[in-house]
């Protein structure tokens, strides 16, 4: 009779390292190259796309370089707003995939020159779920809530609340007409990820847009500095 | 959801590491899952009995360890472990804390083999 013998084989290994090495590797190349790399997380319709639109236009008004990826399921049809901003941008179309991972940037950066720019925006595809789990090599994460989403939202997405560095909060202009509870909207998110910097605006009415360029200077400027 | 993706990663990492140790069958793979990996154990096992098929791991079996999430409080300067993910505090003092020391992990810890 044959002898069967089993063991345990210690393995080890991060399920999502082939991501996450790549990921590290883009981020010294972000930084050697002395672009500043943010990576827009929210749901479906927050506003990442108005807000992106908005900051393109006004970043290089003032003389800074800047370029956005944009990841979709399926359309290009938010590469082609922001494309008129006059930035370059590109699409990911990611195929039905709910979340962008490393490959995926880095493919997409093919021709451009990293060195060239000062702030590249990857707006996530709109999922408060999947995209928590991939680093892309971004200097900031940061997620979008909008005041027509309810209060509870970081609660109810606690991994990507927790694992974004700043919070944006969007449509202030619509907070009246929807009972906007700020309150309690500012402390679930501080209870999910204490000490997270928080910034309010409307993008599509200029509301708290200089409080959002200047964290985004101040950020690049303190990454710079390190 | 994207926990097939993470376990076609998972099959490719355990069929490549039983093959390097000559097994004749895989038994088991132990994962170890954060409670802010970002995956949810039932979606995993549900993509592993769907994805395992016409694999070497068809029919062994998943055993996913859930790790709750700990926090290192600096007003009690020691590690806490949270019951849940909806308050980042420390549940004596109540303190809030970034610091994150477990929780995060999406790790392949080990498998059993017959060789």
């Amino acid at each position: 009779m044959a002898v069967v013998t089993t063991r345990v084989l210690e393995v080890r290994k991060n399920v999502l390292n082939k991501n996450d090495e790549l990921a590290r590797d883009m981020r010294k190349t972000f930084e050697t190259a002395g672009v500043f790399v943010l990576n827009l997380v929210s749901s479906p319709g927050s506003g990442k796309t108005m807000l992106l639109e908005k900051t393109l236009a006004e970043l290089r008004q003032r003389g800074l370089r800047v370029a956005a990826l944009v990841g979709d399921l399926e359309t290009d049809n938010d590469a082609k707003r922001l494309a008129q901003s006059g930035a370059p941008v590109r699409q990911i179309k990611t195929d039905g995939r709910c979340h962008l991972e490393a490959t995926m940037i880095r493919t997409h950066l093919d021709g451009w020159s990293l060195d060239a720019l000062d702030f590249l925006f990857i707006e996530n595809v709109g999922n408060l779920v999947c995209p928590a789990s991939y680093d892309l090599g971004e200097a900031v994460r940061v997620a979008l809530l909008s005041v027509t989403e309810g209060e509870d939202k970081p609660l109810k997405y606690p991994t990507m609340f927790n694992s974004a560095d700043a919070a944006v909060i969007t449509k202030m202009d619509l907070a009246e007409a929807c009972e906007y509870d700020r309150e309690t909207a500012l402390r679930n998110i501080r209870e999910i990820r204490p000490s997270i910097e928080i910034v309010e605006l409307s993008a599509k009415r200029g509301l708290g847009m200089d409080a959002w360029l200047s964290f985004l200077e101040r950020k690049k400027r303190a990454a710079s500095l390190r | 959801m994207h926990e097939l993706s993470i376990i076609l990663g998972v099959i490719e990492t355990v069929s490549e590491s039983a093959q390097a140790a000559n097994a004749k069958q895989i038994i088991a793979t132990y994962l170890r899952v954060g409670a802010l990996s970002g995956v949810v154990k039932d979606a995993l096992l549900f993509s592993f009995d769907l994805a395992s098929q016409d694999t070497p791991l068809a029919g062994s079996k998943l055993i996913v360890e859930e790790l709750p999430v700990v926090i290192h409080c600096h007003s009690c300067g020691e590690n806490k472990v949270l019951d849940g993910v909806q308050s980042f505090r420390c549940p004596v003092c109540h303190t809030p804390s970034a610091d994150i020391r477990q929780g995060k992990e999406l790790e392949i810890r080990s498998i059993e083999i017959e060789v």
